[in-house]
């Protein structure tokens, strides 16, 4: 009986001090970014592009990598998700046999794992050859493949849920294969495809080496798909490498920015979330 | 008159042959009640009859079924229209994830059924077009089901929310939705409290004018309560299938003896 209890003791604790490290990692992240940061933080960092003597430390903002970001994540994140949705329901066992499906799986597990400064030098060897230069569009589609992969396992292991009872139930009434992946897997799975969609944009959002030779950097707003564009992740990773203490502390800045859009796209998919999961069968 | 005709069907999964060669005739309008012991085959004979097996990768069919004279194992057969006139409960009830509501009305709409197609529905009902006309269908069939009482307040609630009980009901009242002509049933009221199953099984009595409904149970009693007709399974063989009077009363087979008298099971 004893033994019993220490191990249960010894697991609790073990399950608290994991928590509590994760929560302090959190916590310190924002704390360093927001003590760092906040300083420069204001309303001319978030609308203005850099003016002259930006880098120096003068005025101006980082509203371009700000706008870019959000312009590469847009893009990347719609086109990733088109492509993604209609993969993983490939996956299912209606569509793919197990053997291919689960090959798929393997070859996107090490797509996932493949880091991404390789998607950045392969996009740039692409657009060489093809004679682009480093562009929104070529942020995009770069961004496109680092987030294919991590957005269709997650919605794979989210369908893989839906029990077969359920679409059993679907194909018993005389539905379609096509009808019951619309009325009833993805509608049972909705919430971890939001998920899925949610893990992907951290991921490309965040990334700073598939764009670095894609997307490029430039102090303006780009106007068309092929002007480069810069992104706060390059914000961030340039400004902290200058040795003047001013942009050092607004990379700061830039960092708590990135943090967060995060947070609150984070937010929105959560409340979208719940409003999906209400008629969901557990 | 028989509605199913049933000619050498074996079905196996992998080299795992579940039913060896089962030849039978399934009348019209009565309740078949199909019994005999865990693993026998009895779902896996029920659903050989609306094609579900197809969904088992590694299954594989012989013999052939014939619905009033149709071989349903021709290649060229509609599936989902088959599925459509042989309606199938699960053992398990899953609803589908959507509204109490759209559980009932997605079957007809997926079909293209309108209400003034059914005839089972009045003169009076018929008049209601669009939306109208779908609230009462959805009524209707969740009358018949003996479930509208206890949600005609919350139509738009998540099924899931329904009990277990309430939810079998529901997926008898999206089978009879999709107006078969053969309703399945496996085990239907197994998941089921007493009264619950009292409910299930007083519907059956009440539908079997218009349906031919086949359904499995492990309770003998359920069988001698409802059943007209009887069909016994054991390991894969057909032993024995016939009325429910001369089944029970003067039984032929020697496993037959043994299974009513409960010394196998
Ligand atoms: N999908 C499947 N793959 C492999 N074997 C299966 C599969 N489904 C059923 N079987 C096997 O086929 C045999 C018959 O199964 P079936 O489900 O038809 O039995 P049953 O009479 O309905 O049993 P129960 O009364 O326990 O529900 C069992 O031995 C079972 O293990
Ligand atoms: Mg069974």
């Amino acid at each position: 009986m004893k033994k019993r209890k220490l191990e249960e003791n010894i697991f609790k604790a073990l399950m608290i001090i994991s928590l509590l490290g994760v929560f302090a990692a959190l916590a310190g992240i924002i704390m360093v970014v927001a003590v760092k940061g906040l300083s420069s933080l204001n309303l001319s960092m978030i609308i203005e592009t850099p003016k002259g003597g930006y880098y120096l430390g003068k005025e101006g903002g980082i509203a371009n990598a700000i706008v870019g970001s959000l312009y590469l994540m847009a893009g990347a994140t719609t086109l990733a998700f088109i492509i993604s949705l209609p993969v993983a329901l490939a996956l299912q066992k209606e569509y793919l046999s197990k053997r291919f499906a689960d090959f798929t799986r393997l070859v996107l597990d090490i797509l996932w794992g493949t880091p991404s400064i390789v998607y950045g030098v392969f996009g740039f060897v692409i657009m060489v050859y093809l004679g682009m230069r480093a562009s929104l569009l070529g942020g995009i589609v770069v961004l496109t493949l680092l987030m294919v992969p991590i957005m269709v396992r997650a919605m794979d292991e989210a369908i893989r849920l839906v029990p077969f009872e359920m679409k059993e139930m679907a194909y018993a009434l005389g539905t379609t294969r096509v009808e019951t992946t619309f009325a009833v897997v993805l509608k049972q799975a909705m919430p971890g495809i939001v998920t899925a969609v949610i893990l992907a944009f951290g991921r490309g959002i965040g990334d700073a080496a598939s764009i670095l030779f894609t997307a490029g950097y430039t102090d303006d707003i780009p106007t068309s798909l092929l002007d480069p564009v810069a992104s706060l992740p390059l914000a961030v990773f340039f400004q902290i490498g200058t040795p003047v203490p001013e942009v050092q502390a607004r990379a700061y800045a830039a960092a708590l920015i990135l943090l967060v859009i995060v947070i609150v796209i984070n937010i929105i998919a959560r409340i979208l979330g719940w409003r999906f999961a209400r008629h969901i069968v557990r | 008159m028989s509605k199913i005709k049933i000619k050498k069907l074996s079905v196996s999964y992998g080299n795992h042959q579940v039913l060896n060669e089962v030849s039978l005739d399934i009348p019209e309008r009565q309740i078949i009640a199909v019994i005999g012991p865990s693993g026998c085959g009895k779902t896996t004979l029920l659903k050989s009859m609306n094609r579900l097996l197809d969904l088992n990768e590694d299954v594989a069919v012989s013999g052939d079924i014939a619905i009033d004279g149709e071989n349903i194992y021709r290649p060229d057969i509609d599936v989902n229209a088959l599925r459509k006139r042989v309606g199938f409960l699960p053992q398990r009830p899953y609803p589908l994830p959507m509204s109490i509501f759209d559980n009932v009305a997605f079957g007809p709409k997926i079909h293209g059924l309108d209400v003034s197609s059914l005839s089972v529905v009045s003169n009076k009902e018929r008049e209601g077009k669009g939306n109208k006309g779908t609230q009462r269908l959805v009524e209707h069939y969740l009358r018949l089901a003996g479930l509208w009482e206890e949600v005609k307040d919350r139509l738009n609630a998540p099924a899931a929310k329904l009990s277990i009980g309430q939810q079998q009901r529901l997926a008898l009242a999206r089978v009879l939705s999709i107006e078969p002509e053969i309703i399945l049933a496996d085990e239907p009221t197994s998941a089921l409290d007493p009264i619950s199953a009292k409910l299930v099984e007083t519907q059956f009595k009440i539908l079997k004018e218009n349906y031919t409904i086949i359904f499995v149970t492990h309770i003998l009693r359920q069988a001698r309560r409802l059943a007209d007709y009887i069909i016994f399974l054991y390991m894969g063989d057909l032993i024995e299938h016939g009325p429910a009077v001369r089944f029970f009363g003067e039984p032929c087979d020697e496993k037959t003896k043994a299974y009513i008298s409960g010394e196998i099971s």
